[in-house]
């Protein structure tokens, strides 16, 4: 019955959209079949609620209610507006590509000086051939929705061996109010190869509207990566980004996501570890504040045996704000000698600031070491007076103990540049609140 | 000139009251001493004129400079010149010394309505007054007091007296988990300190501090009240008696 209540409340909103969406979403007409069965997926699922398990404290019928109609290309004036964005979060010596709305702009991009390391074409261009890149998981309502109205994103291939000699930001721009971006990408690394990979959200003016991203990452066998996601969205927006990460044989992949923004966010990663040696390492901070509502749930699933993951999340959550951390790892029967662990720790700096965390373990195998913990907490009174008594007033004293409880995820990033840029978000994050 | 006049202080934690009408007034240039057996009241005396959160004052008035200190916040305070040492100096990973230190350096300076200090003015002032109390460079490139000895903790309180310059220098058992070589370390960083500007209140659980700051004034606290003053021979006398005497008294 409730099915029938959400098809109804929900399908024919989406149904105008995709029909109006139709005539500019690309792809031949075997990949618009696709699309189509991808929406009639989302239109039978509806948008996740609360009875649904992964979604239990992310329920976006009540959070977000409606998908909001298929922002229009950017115009010049728009562009205008995300040149200027750039200036502002562009990351100093890094290569950028950048999505206006959910469109790569290969006019604001640095195509040129990206060719010589790495191959780029555009989700548009690969959807002329197929499909495949649309084939994932659809059985979340939300990726679904991704598949059928993706209009574009970038598909980047960096080649055996290739160590890349500057961090390649993608930039999604949002310029569009009360209008959606739907992207989908793909990052994949090649064997022995060496990259720093960012992706950074933020909005050129654009209030109220909605990102559904998808990012399909593959790392082949003894490779290095860095790949970091900033989420600094308006105050007003919604992102929902679901990733897709495979990882090879003795490769290190180093994640690291930081929410700065975004009235709801969230963000499921699926990561597979399907090589023997590999080292995984997650670090995520949410900074949330007034009632934004921020979600990371991630899965990491180790399939083969040897391999090491690490997830450390720092959450700082003010006011009437909401974080969630939902971590689990799969260790499926062959993965002996796994070593999986997963802390998370919040600080609650209101009294009605809520913090969810539900880590849960599966192992399959009998030879492991897994683990988890959780800690949720104000800030230490004795820390704070010991600052005042050195001068600091109250906020300024609650700022450095903020910013050395995320410290710890933060330092994580080992390129200087990045992490001071990173610093840099959180800092102003910092002055908001004053 | 009197720095600090405590006046018939009486201050509660929990409907329980510490300090029964407590009075001490304090000149510049004077270092005091305040010694007493435990529960006399000491550490409250200082929380109190700090700011500690958590102590009732139901009368009474604290006058720092002619000013009611009681209106202040701990950071005004700090910034007007009071200053104190913890007797536990707590550790807060993740915040680095340095930053710690030109964070609270140049908050003061900006209440008082001074310029900040640039960051070579800053960094010369630092490596001028750690090399003179023994800090290793190494040791303000970690946490805040993270991993420090009982000591270093010290010191590295003493290190932040002489950059902050206050006019008043509460030190809250200072001498308390040192060995005789740290003590007296802290205790020469302190000495250099002493001048007829500023002022001092050793609070102290033991004569031994006061073989190495020798005081202008001893006084005697019990039961939270101050019970007898004197010149540094009170001190001794103590040490050779005892605290018994007082408690009668009080």
């Amino acid at each position: 019955m409730n099915v029938a209540v959400a098809k109804t409340g929900n399908g024919r909103a989406v149904s105008d959209l995709f029909a109006s969406a139709e005539g500019r979403l690309p792809g031949s007409p075997s990949v618009i079949a696709v699309r189509r069965e991808a929406f009639e997926t989302y239109e039978r699922l509806g948008l996740p609620h609360r009875r649904i398990e992964e979604w239990k404290y992310t329920d976006l019928r009540a959070l977000v209610g409606e998908v909001l109609p298929l922002a229009a290309s950017p115009d010049a004036a728009a562009l205008k507006r995300a040149a200027d964005a750039i200036k502002a979060h562009a990351i100093a010596g890094a290569r950028k590509l950048v999505l206006v709305d959910g469109v790569f702009v290969a006019d604001l991009s640095d195509v040129k000086a990206l060719a010589s390391e790495a191959g780029l074409r555009t989700l548009r261009e690969a959807l002329e051939k197929d499909a495949g890149l649309l084939e994932a998981a659809a059985t979340d309502a939300v990726i679904a929705l991704n598949a059928a109205l993706a209009t574009d994103g970038v598909v980047l291939s960096i080649a055996d061996g290739a160590q890349l000699s500057a961090p390649i930001q993608i930039i999604h721009i949002a310029t569009a109010s009360s209008a959606s971006a739907f992207s989908r990408s793909q990052i994949a690394v090649g064997n022995g190869a060496r990259a720093t990979i960012i992706e950074s959200f933020v909005a050129a003016g654009a209030k109220a509207y909605q990102v559904n991203d998808a990012v399909i990452v593959s790392v082949g066998d003894n490779a290095d990566v860095a790949h970091i996601r900033l989420l600094d969205d308006a105050p007003d927006a919604v992102n929902v980004t679901s990733q897709f990460v495979t990882v090879g044989a003795n490769t290190k992949l180093n994640f690291f996501n930081m929410t700065t923004g975004a009235a709801v966010s969230r963000l499921q990663g699926f990561i597979t570890l399907a090589g023997e040696g590999s080292d995984l390492s997650i670090n995520g901070v949410n900074l949330l504040q007034k009632t934004e509502h921020g979600d990371t749930t991630l899965v990491v699933d180790h399939a083969v045996p040897n391999c090491v993951s690490r997830e450390v999340f720092r959450a700082v959550i003010d006011d009437r704000a909401h974080s969630v951390f939902q971590g689990r790892i799969i260790v499926r029967p062959d993965a002996q000698k796994t070593d999986g662990k997963m802390m998370t720790r919040a600080l609650l700096l209101s009294d009605e600031a809520e913090a969810d965390n539900k880590p849960e373990l599966e192992i399959f195998a009998d030879d492991v070491s897994c683990g988890h913990g959780a800690t949720a907490g104000a800030l230490d009174d004795s820390l704070l007076f010991y600052l005042k008594a050195r001068g600091l007033p109250e906020k300024q004293a609650q700022a450095l103990l903020i910013q050395a409880f995320v410290g710890e995820a933060i330092e994580q990033i080992a390129d200087d540049g990045l992490r001071e840029h990173v610093i840099g978000i959180a800092e102003r994050w910092l002055e908001r609140r004053q | 000139m009197a720095l600090l006049e405590v006046k018939d202080l009486k201050v509660r934690v929990e409907e329980r009251e510490i300090l029964h009408g407590l009075t001490l007034t304090v000149n510049e240039g004077e270092v005091h001493a305040i010694m007493g057996p435990n529960g006399s009241g000491k550490s409250t005396l200082s929380h109190v004129i700090a700011g500690k959160p958590g102590y009732e004052v139901t009368d009474g008035q604290i006058l720092f400079k002619g000013e009611d200190l009681l209106e202040m916040d701990p950071n005004e305070r700090a910034a007007k010149g009071v200053f104190l040492a913890f007797q536990y100096p707590v550790e807060i990973p993740g915040v680095a010394t340095m930053t710690f230190l030109r964070t609270a350096l140049n908050a003061q300076r900006k209440a008082r309505g001074e310029s900040e200090y640039s960051t070579p003015d800053f960094l010369r002032k630092v490596r001028e007054v750690s090399k003179s109390l023994n800090i290793p460079q190494d040791m303000l490139k970690r946490g805040v007091n993270v991993g420090f000895s009982g000591g270093e903790k010290k010191r590295n309180e003493v290190l932040q007296m002489a950059l902050f310059e206050p006019s008043l220098c509460i030190l809250d058992e200072m001498d308390s988990g040192l060995d005789i070589d740290a003590l007296r370390i802290a205790a020469d960083g302190v000495n250099a300190l002493r001048s007829p500007k500023r002022a001092m209140v050793v609070i102290t659980h033991y004569q031994r501090l006061l073989n190495y700051i020798v005081p202008d004034v001893v006084h005697v606290m019990s039961k939270g009240r101050v019970v007898k003053s004197g010149g540094k021979e009170l001190a001794l006398e103590l040490e050779a008696s005892g605290y018994a005497q007082f408690e009668d008294a009080a």
